[in-house]
């Protein structure tokens, strides 16, 4: 069935449009009934004939990267699941989507929710869930309520609620909203918050999800793009789902583009199929007028940057290449193997007009503002880092105040409770490691035996 | 002191507190937002009414109500504008769109601090307030305006004007 | 590989093998050799949330073979290969595994507790001069031994609240706390008074009492004692005297029959300070407030110095050996059923002994001891407020304490009995003796550590020394026998009630050479079947069981169904 685009948001040719089939479509609607005329709750009709691990089998098979950031495999994080679990099992959807450079998950909740709610009640009769959340972020207040009323026609039509589809299984969704905090993005930060506490972060181990997640019961905590694949991974069987993308990066992926390129915005594209320069030269019309590229920011802001003039060497041994940064695929294992990752898929152009400082600063900010506090190294060293580059932009740094920033960084890095503390450092030492001249030349070097305020004085001395 | 919380309201959160059966302590998020949007920000008060409702300690609905900007403790001007402050739409303007919006509504940012992210027109029309990634990085600047978005937003006379 | 034998695992710790039972928390695994883990969130009577980051380790597993490669060989040791993990691990929470290596000294562990003191004294206001936790704060320990020596921090640190009041006992300074929530814990997972948290978030984080609720439980000032630093300190102890000018002795509390497990601060005969010791089948780690302040009366000015004898309507001061002659003579003409004992189950039982023995030297008629019933506070309070109930059964004979005082009561009203010897008790006060029929004795002698209206009525009334200042052995609510140690000489010619007992022993004709309390233990040893065979330094710092009482001690049953749980080590 070919859809019609709204004029002017029409996908790009080198789209491969899957879940976002139904986003910016001419004539389209939110309700069940515009759902269902293509083929809405085909796929639970079909799924609850099958037998759940058939299900996690296909999801295997399809080889699916959950979409949030980290890119595990769904199918073996669903594997994870206590066997023999007695204990009620939960799926969490997670619509706290809050990296910044993101910006997928409103257009399915506010245009296709019913894709979302399918997706969720396949996967939740696959983990054996009665009982599942969407966490969506306060931000989001709209989407809240389309997927509260989307919610209440799939109850109505059957699709929730008691007896699905007369299959014997219950199930409930309820949505629940955030309160903004990124750090709810984080799925043991996430349960604690559905738990009506602090979001803190877990310790993991002991408390992995799958085995010990909200109210201490095994809990499947997936992406909102990760659960609409569900869906579609149903429809056209795993093993033909993965023929989409590449190896090992199957199904495609929505990338998001910002900053300094002339047509900013989402991409549903094969993953590994689009290379960064057709990104952004191709799909987003390329830099703006009389700019260069300055650096790369490829997976939200807490991947680390790509420098525009970098060479990356990915492979090993006779598959061994080199790449220029816009070269790279945008597929999960390139992004780890030029040093970054492919994170959330918000990609975040900077252009030769941008200072470094300014850009970091405005990172610094906002991992220092959104840093829970648990834990000593992230608590203290976020907001380090941001007074110290709030002083590089002001021009009230000196140079060995880099090497500081630079080893703040790195005494977070791999040291705290939750991946926040990567999510914090990698940027800054990637920004300290790539453009450190840029940096320095920021500084002043008369400032170096400066006591900056008298307080530091009495740390100085070191009295502890 | 105690909320003097209108029955229809407290019907709304009786309901909003039924989707919890496992544990009635997950359901301070879903309060505190009724409470909120009712009352345009959360007191002292509202914290005890929560934790009375949902049989709490008091503390441990300040801990959340405390944790999260998305709860005001103070008021708020009729319309409650929050600007998107992080990379992308920085990088589109969105500091100066903030400053562009303090001056048109008449309202004096001098006095914020971390504790106190708020400021308020003298008229108590508008108040303002930067928010962390808004999740619309490709229309930048943006902002929301009590729970209406606005993309790409450079008519700030016109966004205004539309909030009378 | 040399595992699991009887469910005990081989784990390497810097470089050397050794066992642990399954479940061992790595932290725990380093402390049973010796090998210290800095750390400051981490109790082993709390949930762990392993979030001040200290006790990062290095940490390696057996390498995991690739599918179609060999396993691993074990080496001549039977152990396999460690394969280092690159990321660091937290000690506190995770327990051990076969095979797994633990490196305290490594680099990276180095680097890891570098890292983690420079963030921690980041927006710390090292005000070390003035804080009361110096001498005893980790963050001053670690960062000797963990430290770099300089700040490279060049920021404005962050406000925040200081001097609050949090509580009728205990004071916050916001700035000094480093957030390791075991306060939090405390009060949520203990004490069952959840009024502290946090509140806002980030570096701003605070540690808030809630407005208009008060830190107040009688359990309270353990906070203070667990707090690794000094954000909560005690108003009572505040500013009052640095730690290390103290002289520290391990006794225990006499508030009521727990016994609860105490290290009394003293400095040149005054004490400052009184902490809960870790005894895990007594009081855990806690103790309650109202018992660790019940000490400033030991320094009051009512406190008795020298014997008194009454001379007409008043006392005055004698010699002991006046004191005790008076005495003697009182009870020479009497025949034993004419005298009455009233001892004290707040006694040692060396002390008991020698009651017993006077006694029978006497032929008294009529002995008994004032008991004192409270209620049980769920916690560690047990509802004999008497510390030494027990011992007063099991040394002085008595199978039901208290019973026989109506009796006495009687005897002295109808004039049957005709001197009373009361020994540290207080007739009048404590036991409903009213004055007017003490008034009817030909003798009434009293010991006790302060004036009281008892002693305005006393013949003879003698210093006796308070627990503080003498040494000896009781039997706790659940049978434990203790040890009580002197931490302070009693003001005056104050003696021990051992002393005294002896000296009235010998003046009405008894005797023996007794010079110690351990000689008396000595001799219990060898008298009361319970305690036969025992010796002083057998009981130890933390005692040992004597008998079966069949009592509980709430606070402990709850810890034990937490450690059933894994949710604490114990």
């Amino acid at each position: 069935m070919s859809a019609i685009y709204k004029s002017g948001k029409e996908p790009h040719a080198k789209e491969h449009r899957i879940i976002f089939k139904n986003v910016d479509r001419e004539g389209w609607d939110p309700s069940l009934s515009m759902y269902e005329t293509e083929g809405g709750y085909d796929q639970l009709k079909k799924a609850i004939k099958m037998e759940p691990s058939a299900i996690t089998d296909e999801v295997k098979k399809a080889g699916l990267r959950g979409r949030g950031g980290a890119g595990f495999p769904a199918g073996v994080k669903w594997g994870f699941l206590p066997p023999n679990n007695e204990k009620p099992v939960y799926l969490i959807c997670n619509a706290d989507e809050s990296e910044p450079g993101t910006f997928k998950d409103r257009y399915i909740i506010h245009q296709d929710p019913h894709q979302l709610v399918e997706g969720m009640v396949i996967s939740c009769f696959a983990v054996g869930a009665n009982l599942a959340y969407i966490y969506i972020r306060e931000e989001f207040p709209e989407g809240a309520q389309i997927l509260e009323k989307a919610i209440a026609e799939a109850h109505e039509k059957g699709y929730l609620g008691k007896d699905i589809l007369g299959s014997g299984f219950d199930l409930e969704i309820y949505v629940h909203r955030g309160a903004g905090a990124y750090i709810c993005g984080e799925e043991t930060g996430l349960i604690e918050s559905l738990e009506g506490k602090r979001p803190y972060p877990r310790i993991k181990p002991p408390y992995f999800p799958a085995a010990m997640g909200l109210y201490l019961c095994p809990t499947i905590v997936n992406n909102v793009e990760t659960l609409c694949h569900v869906k579609h991974i149903l429809e056209a069987g795993g093993e033909e789902w993965s023929k989409i993308g590449t190896p090992n990066n199957t199904g495609t992926r929505i990338l998001c583009v910002s900053g300094d390129v002339q047509k900013p915005g989402y991409f549903e594209v094969e993953v590994g199929k689009v290379t960064m320069g057709e990104l952004i030269n191709d799909m987003c019309g390329g830099l703006k007028e009389g700019r260069s590229l300055k650096a790369v920011i490829p997976g939200g802001s807490s991947a680390k940057v790509l420098r525009a003039d970098e060479v990356f060497t990915v492979g090993r041994g006779d598959d061994a290449r080199e790449l220029t940064i816009w070269d790279i695929p945008m597929d999960f294992d390139t992004l780890a193997a030029c040093g970054s990752m492919a994170g959330s898929g918000g990609v975040i152009v900077i252009d030769d007009s941008r200072s470094i400082s300014w850009v970091l600063n405005n990172i610094n900010n906002f991992y220092a503002h959104e840093s829970c506090g648990q834990c000593t190294p992230c608590r203290e060293g976020s907001l380090w880092m941001k007074k110290i580059t709030d002083r590089v932009v002001a021009g009230k740094a000196s140079p060995s105040d880099i090497d500081t920033l630079d080893s703040v960084a790195r005494n977070i890095d791999g040291r705290t409770i939750c991946a926040f503390g990567e999510a914090a450092s990698w940027p800054t030492e990637s920004f300290v490691e790539k453009f450190r001249d840029e940096l320095v030349a920021d500084t002043n070097p008369e400032l170096e035996d400066d006591l900056l305020n008298a307080e530091a004085l009495t740390a100085a001395a070191n009295l502890g | 002191m105690s909320l003097d919380v209108p029955s229809e309201l407290e019907k709304e959160i009786d309901e909003r507190v039924t989707h919890y059966p496992v544990s009635k302590r997950s359901a301070v998020l879903p309060v505190l937002h009724a409470l909120q949007h009712h009352y345009g920000f959360i007191n002292e008060e509202a914290v005890e009414w929560t934790a009375a409702k949902l049989d709490l300690e008091p503390i441990k609905v300040l801990e959340v109500v405390t944790f999260y900007p998305g709860f005001r403790q103070s008021a708020p001007g009729k319309f409650h504008i929050r600007v998107c402050r992080t990379l992308s739409c920085a990088m589109a303007g969105s500091y100066e769109l903030m400053e562009s919006l303090c001056d048109k509504a008449g309202i004096d940012r001098s006095g914020v601090t971390h504790h106190n992210p708020i400021a308020v027109s003298p008229d108590g029309k508008f108040s303002i307030e930067f928010a962390e990634c808004l999740a619309s990085c490709g229309t930048g600047p943006v902002c929301l305006v009590n729970d209406d978005f606005h993309e790409a937003v450079s008519d700030v006379d016109g966004l205004l004007s539309h909030y009378q | 590989m040399s595992e699991e034998k009887n469910d005990l695992i081989d784990v390497q710790i810097n470089g050397e093998w050794h066992s642990f039972p399954k479940g061992t928390r790595m932290i725990e695994a380093c402390r049973q050799v010796g090998v210290e883990v800095p750390h400051y969130c981490y109790h082993p009577k709390l949930t762990s949330p392993g979030n001040c980051r200290m006790c990062l380790v290095e940490m390696g597993m057996p390498p995991r073979p690739r599918p179609g490669d060999d396993p691993p060989e074990p080496d001549e040791t039977g152990h396999l290969p460690i394969s280092w993990i690159p990321r660091p691990a937290i000690a506190c929470a995770n327990t051990i595994a076969p095979n797994m290596g633990i490196r305290t000294e490594s680099e990276m562990t180095e680097e890891c507790r570098e890292g983690v003191m420079e963030l921690l004294l980041a927006n710390h206001p090292l005000d070390c001069p003035i804080c009361d936790q110096a001498g005893e704060c980790s963050l001053q320990e670690f960062s000797v031994e963990h430290g770099k020596g300089e700040s490279r921090f060049r920021e404005q640190k962050v406000k925040k609240p200081k001097n609050v009041d949090v509580g009728p006992r205990i004071r916050l300074d916001d700035e000094r706390c480093i957030m390791c929530s075991r306060c939090i814990r405390f009060t949520d997972e203990i004490a069952d008074d959840p009024v502290l948290g946090f509140t806002d978030r980030g570096s701003h984080t605070v540690l808030t009492v809630y407005p208009g609720r008060e830190l107040a439980n009688n359990y309270s000032l353990n906070t203070v004692d667990i707090c690794p630093v000094g954000a909560l300190t005690s108003n009572d102890f505040r500013f009052q005297m640095r730690v290390w000018f103290m002289k520290e002795t391990k006794t225990i509390d006499v508030n009521c029959a727990t016994g609860a497990n105490i290290t009394v601060f003293a400095r040149e005969n005054k004490i400052y300070r009184i902490t809960p010791r870790q005894n895990n089948d007594v009081n855990s780690d806690w103790m309650p407030d109202s018992h660790r302040l019940n000490f400033h009366w030991i320094e009051s000015d009512a406190r008795l110095t020298d014997p008194l004898v009454r001379d007409g309507d008043k006392h005055r001061l004698a010699t002991w050996q006046e004191a005790i002659a008076t005495t003697a003579d009182k009870l020479a003409g009497l025949d034993g059923s004419e005298i009455a004992v009233i001892a004290s189950a707040r006694m040692t039982n060396e002390e008991l002994l020698m009651t017993s023995r006077l006694v029978k030297h006497l032929g008294a008629g009529h002995v008994d001891v004032v008991p004192r019933e409270g209620e049980n506070d769920g916690y560690l309070i047990a509802a004999d407020r008497n510390p030494n109930t027990n011992g007063v059964m099991l040394v002085l004979g008595l199978e039901n304490p208290g019973s026989q005082l109506e009796a006495i009561k009687d005897g002295i009203a109808q004039g049957r009995i005709k001197a009373l010897l009361c020994l540290q008790e207080n007739l009048v006060e404590d036991a409903g003796f009213g004055s007017e029929l003490l008034s009817k004795l030909d003798f009434f002698l009293t010991s006790y550590p302060l004036a009281n209206p008892t002693a305005d009525i006393a013949d003879v009334v003698l210093p006796g020394a308070c627990w503080a200042e003498k040494t000896g052995t009781m039997v706790n609510v659940t049978g434990r026998l203790q040890r009580l140690n002197k931490a302070v000489d009693g003001p005056g010619q104050t003696l021990e009630a051992w002393e005294i007992i002896r000296d009235l022993i010998q003046a009405t004709g008894g005797g023996n050479g007794i010079y110690s309390a351990t000689d008396i233990f000595k001799q219990l040893a060898a008298e009361v079947p319970e305690f036969a065979d025992l010796s002083w330094g057998q009981i130890g710092d933390l005692g040992i069981p004597l008998i079966e009482t069949g009592e509980t001690i709430p606070l402990l049953e709850r810890e034990k169904e937490r450690i059933e749980k894994g949710l604490i080590v114990g």
